[in-house]
């Protein structure tokens, strides 16, 4: 109790010192938790990109694939679903709902999605959040189009304004739908999630764009078909890319996927989208490991300014420590007052870094949502992260240990005399 | 003034000590005595051992050859962690200057001691304090203190509790002649108060008279002698 309160009056007495010391003692670990908030936040925010389906369905090929074009709006794909089949599953009596995905056109870089209304009725992200609309509604005919926030913030467009799409994901030009422009009747929330940087139209937009088409090339000059002769069967769509599954009830899921994947009529393929991007996410861990392995050494760097706080002042206090050793105190007890110090000074470093990080998180978690579509939020405390203190206090003990062994020394040697 | 009654305080026999084992001998004393309640001036100039003789006598230090008891305690035959707990209950000590721990006030610095050693208790000290002349600076912190004032409250710090033995090295030094009596009277009347045997050492010697004994440490100490040719 002696040793307590002489450690804590003595660090009252360098108040400035100590100030710093715990400061940045308190920075460091602030910072260590803070990308520990940030590594999980990452994880949260990518595998919160979607929510609430179960399975992601499209022609046979790359599952990683088929993730990155359906849910990233990265890559293309190289097959198509028949219309029919997407039906047919679409009706399939252990299927609650699905969403169908026609891709592969643009916008100046913003990707197009063909879809129907159930995307904006079920499409989830964030667990229970969905697409809202900030001014008007999703398209309803074949030329309507509703933007993404992002994509109405980047090109300036409004409900109302006439958009080209461009056939592919190259730059505008040679291959537009100029016989075809749609009208923005509809801009959606800000999401944080791929969402933002599409394009959404009707499947039946999508179909007639495309009309005239073959294998993937314009209709020769002169054989266009202009919208105003559009008939209502060429809206028809005969492909989609992908399609979104919800199973009525979880357990039939794999049976599903099992049954989708075993679809005689075309090959399909199903993947469980958590798999997928927790197989996706792996493929980051190198950069989580950065992270901690830097986090670790700010907390070291910390720590080390302590061991420099407490040692440039053992000097002065060899007086206080042959005060203490007349008194009665063992060197041992000398030792063990410059340990208390130095625990002392890590336990409030700690604590002010707590506290710190959730200010800073709090402070922050506006600006890089928006700037960076990161929703950056505190998990709460996990017995990982009492490791983490538990581990910061261990090496201020080890730390500490060394100015503590140098005083140890020092009164050994001085004993009642004091060389100042 | 001594009382046969009780073991003599302090008794050294035929000590030795080096600073190591290839370093000069520091100390070489046949023999050194102070009886219980007795006060003792021992002259000192510097770099005859006088921090050394206070050290081995503290149980700070641990003599190479020769006995050293203190206080009834025979040193050489405790360990060092009971040695320090000895020193701090039956001791009370007094450094030239800077006796005071910075970051305590007044109060606290005179209570270390009892703090640290349940055996010596802290009732006295508004008796002490007021007897020394320092109980308006209780809650004062130590740097505002004069230097005189400061002695005075390493005395009464080496005092509460009732330690059997106060041992001062040099208190006066830093103190002009007038204080330097006033505050020799203060301590030898608070250590006859608290039966305490008080060993003195200084260079000045124009003190020695106010004690019960006189001793001069370059004659007690061969090895200092040897050094002086």
């Amino acid at each position: 109790m002696l040793l307590l309160s002489l450690a804590w009056q003595s660090l009252r007495n360098r108040r400035v010192t100590t100030l710093l010391t715990v400061f940045s003692i308190a920075l460091s670990v602030a910072l260590l938790l803070g990308v520990e908030a940030l590594r999980v936040s990452a994880r949260e925010s990518f595998s919160s990109t979607i929510s609430g389906t179960d399975l992601i369905v499209g022609a046979r090929g790359g599952g990683l694939q088929l993730l990155l074009y359906t849910v990233f709006r990265m890559g293309t794909a190289t097959n198509n679903v028949k219309y029919e089949s997407f039906e047919e599953w679409s009706k399939h009596p252990a299927v609650a709902w699905t969403i169908p995905y026609s891709l592969g056109d643009s916008h100046r870089g913003f990707r197009v999605v063909g879809t129907n209304e159930n995307f904006y009725k079920q499409y989830r992200f964030r667990k229970t959040r969905k697409p809202e609309f900030v001014t008007g509604r999703a398209p309803a005919e074949f030329n309507e189009a509703a933007l993404g926030s992002d994509v109405a913030e980047k090109l300036g467009y409004k409900v109302g304004t006439k958009v080209t799409l461009t056939h592919g994901i190259g730059a505008a030009g040679i291959m537009d739908h100029d016989d075809k422009p749609f009208t923005v009747v509809g801009i959606l929330d800000k999401t944080s999630t791929p969402i933002d940087r599409s394009i959404y139209i009707t499947l039946e937009g999508m179909s007639a764009i495309h009309v005239g088409w073959q294998g993937g090339a314009p209709p020769e000059p002169g054989e266009e078909v202009p919208a105003a002769k559009l008939k209502k069967e060429d809206l028809k769509p005969e492909a989609i890319t992908a399609f979104l599954l919800r199973a009525k009830s979880r357990i039939d899921t794999l049976r599903i996927q099992r049954d989708v994947n075993n679809y005689l009529p075309e090959p399909l393929m199903a993947i469980i989208p958590g798999v997928a991007m927790g197989e996706l996410w792996s493929t980051v861990k190198y950069a989580e490991i950065a992270l901690e392995i830097v986090g670790g050494f700010v907390v070291l760097v910390g720590l080390l300014g302590m061991l420099v706080a407490i040692y440039t002042t053992l000097n002065e206090r060899r007086r206080e420590m042959a005060i203490l050793r007349a008194l009665g105190a063992g060197p041992i007890k000398i030792l063990a007052l410059f340990l208390i110090e130095s625990l002392m000074l890590a336990a409030s470093g700690c604590a002010l870094g707590v506290g710190l990080m959730y200010a800073g998180i709090a402070a922050l978690q506006g600006v890089v949502e928006k700037q960076f579509g990161l929703y950056l939020r505190w998990q709460g405390f996990q017995p990982e992260h009492g490791v983490y203190l538990g581990l910061v206090l261990c090496a201020a003990v080890l730390i500490g240990l060394v100015p503590a062994w140098r005083a140890y020394r020092n009164t050994l040697a001085d004993g009642l005399s004091v060389r100042v | 003034m001594s009382q046969p009654t009780l073991p003599s305080s302090i008794t050294l026999d035929s000590v030795e000590f080096a600073y190591g084992p290839k370093l000069p001998t520091v100390i070489d004393m046949p023999s050194f005595e102070l009886g219980a309640g007795e006060s003792c001036f021992l002259y000192g100039p510097s770099g005859c051992g006088k921090t050394t003789l206070l050290g081995l006598i503290a149980g700070v230090l641990q003599a190479r050859r020769g006995t050293v008891k203190v206080l009834g305690e025979d040193l050489s035959s405790m360990s060092g962690s009971k040695r320090d707990a000895w020193r701090g209950s039956k001791i009370g000590y007094i450094f030239q200057m800077f006796n005071l721990i910075p970051y305590l006030n007044v109060r606290d610095n005179i209570l270390l001691p009892t703090r640290l050693h349940s055996s010596r208790k802290p009732e006295a000290l508004e008796r002490i304090a007021a007897s020394l002349g320092i109980e308006g600076l209780l809650d004062r912190g130590v740097l505002e203190l004069s230097v005189g004032q400061q002695q005075r409250v390493a005395a009464a710090r080496a005092l509460i509790g009732a330690p059997p033995l106060v041992i001062a090295d040099e208190p006066t030094s830093a103190l002009d002649a007038a204080h330097r009596e006033r505050f020799l009277e203060l301590l030898l009347g608070q250590c006859k108060e608290a039966g305490a045997a008080l060993l003195f050492v200084s260079h000045d010697q124009s003190l020695a008279p106010m004690f019960h004994k006189q001793l001069s440490l370059p004659e007690l100490n061969r090895a200092a002698r040897v050094e002086l040719v």
